[in-house]
């Protein structure tokens, strides 16, 4: 698709959408040798809560409704929708029931990961049986092979000796800054099951990685962290292509580790601040990355959104959806060699909203 | 505990005698720990009630939007909030996020749940240079 066709496709879909511009962030792939030119939408962190019977909070409902009537409206259609986790807030059957049903009005097939939210009370059980999924698997999409983890798990002490009930454990876990929670982790048995998924698949096939929790180590304190990163990251170094796309951090972040890119989802349900605005932290926000402007609390989805990921050559770009901000633009830059902002790379170009602190 | 009583009982006496400057301006470390130890009483109960879901009506904290206060910026109040026009307190922009995303009731300035809610923005916020009016 041209700058132009997409150009006018996105204002297509948000004219027609009777509500206004709805928050989206999406994704394209490129095209190699095996892989064909495609697209497809991520939603991430929708985290519908339950208040008491019927009722939940509106203002996480109103997200999640928007992104996936926004998916819907886009033309061309993307090929599928993968939705990052953290669907739920205390990961209970009303909460992962309404986010479903919400979830069911896409007119795609969604391949679904799970995050801390969704796992910790039931470890995750109602969450397949909903999706009729497993906590991870792959699959292939013209040339394009798919790894979708559960990159959330922890220390067995933690989750099985620690909390005296189901619902303490997902308590403690759903505190963002909770001292009581315990670093992510993918763990010995899916890094073993990864290691045996990808000696089936050649060296030069682009890989596509989808990840609750970033495979890169940012910020402990609030889980924007995996303890085993390295060594996934050393799974993943013998291929040509990797792109690593995460959730849990509600914002936009992107970053370049060897041959592995790394780029963020937005939540569907409200943002997080940069870490560099908590002044007693000590974090590593990647230098890369051109942080999104500061949300305004005045409006409800502002910082809010959904990503649309063009597929190409192997590589993406991830075009973030943003509710009253112009679209962000991360995508892979083939002469530096990693993923940039289309506009906002270059210092110059930056603007004050995306200054934070 | 008995030295502060009993300078408390001998007060009268002391001004009486012109003595009225003893006690009053001269204080030792025991006070400033059981001042500090107040302060931090205060800021964890302002932390309780920061991740406390029953502050509002929704089940919504806090911290769910700000981890550790962050993005609270408390230095940079008293300042201009477009959205009300006029330049504004702390407090009026906590009341503002009770009502809204908690769909919550309001507090007083004065009340003592939201000067909790304030110690622990603030402390969480410590060694920042004060900026007021930054946006």
């Amino acid at each position: 698709m041209t700058q132009s066709n997409r150009r006018k496709f996105i204002q297509r879909a948000a004219s027609m959408a009777a509500v206004g511009t709805l928050p989206l962030t999406y994704v394209k792939l490129g095209r190699s040798e095996q892989s064909a030119e495609f697209s497809f939408a991520f939603l991430s962190d929708s985290h519908i809560q339950h208040i008491r019977g019927n009722e939940f909070v509106r203002n996480w409902d109103r997200g999640l409704i928007r992104a996936v009537a926004e998916t819907n409206l886009l033309n061309p259609k993307p090929d599928f929708v993968i939705y990052g986790g953290d669907l739920a807030q205390l990961g209970t059957k009303p909460e992962l029931d309404h986010g479903a049903e919400l979830l069911s009005a896409l007119k795609y097939d969604i391949y679904p990961i799970l995050g801390e939210h969704d796992y910790y009370l039931d470890l995750g059980e109602y969450w397949s049986d909903i999706f009729k999924r497993p906590h991870y698997y792959s699959f292939d999409h013209k040339g394009v092979h798919f790894v979708m983890l559960n990159s959330i798990l922890t220390y067995d002490e933690w989750t099985f000796e620690r909390w005296p009930t189901a619902e303490q454990r997902m308590n403690e876990m759903a505190g963002l800054d909770n001292p009581n929670g315990s670093p992510f982790l993918v763990g010995d048995a899916q890094r073993e099951w990864l290691k045996k998924d990808l000696a089936e698949v050649d060296k030069s096939t682009p890989i596509v990685v989808v990840s609750h929790s970033p495979l890169q180590k940012i910020y402990k304190g609030w889980n924007f962290w995996t303890d085993d990163a390295e060594q996934m990251q050393a799974i993943l170094a013998p291929f040509d292509k990797v792109t690593v796309l995460y959730g849990h951090v509600h914002q936009i972040q992107y970053n370049q580790i060897g041959n592995i890119s790394f780029t963020s989802a937005m939540a569907t349900a409200w943002p997080w601040p940069y870490p560099g605005s908590y002044a007693q932290a000590e974090h590593y926000l990647p230098v890369l990355t051109v942080p999104m402007n500061r949300a305004d609390p005045f409006f409800e989805r502002d910082a809010t959104g959904w990503q649309f990921v063009d597929v190409h050559t192997g590589r993406v770009a991830v075009h973030y959806n943003l509710y009253d901000n112009a679209v962000r633009t991360v995508a892979w830059n083939e002469d530096t060699g990693r993923p940039e902002d289309t506009v906002f790379q270059d210092p110059a170009a930056r603007i004050p909203p995306q200054q934070h602190y | 505990m008995r030295k502060k009583l009993m300078l408390t009982a001998l007060a009268p006496v002391l001004f009486a005698l012109g003595a009225g400057n003893l006690g009053g301006d001269e204080f030792d470390q025991e006070d400033i720990d059981r001042w500090q130890e107040q302060f931090m009483q205060v800021v964890q109960e302002g932390r309780a009630l920061w991740t406390d879901g029953t502050l509002g009506t929704n089940g919504v904290a806090c911290a769910q939007c700000h981890p550790n206060a962050a993005n609270t910026h408390p230095e940079t109040y008293p300042k201009f909030q477009k959205q009300m026009g006029r330049v504004v307190d702390m407090w009026e922009m906590f009341n503002w996020c009770l009502q809204h995303p908690l769909e919550g009731e309001e507090l007083a300035a004065d009340d003592a749940k939201m000067i909790a809610l304030i110690a622990y923005a603030r402390h969480e916020r410590r060694g920042v240079e004060l900026e007021p009016g930054k946006h």
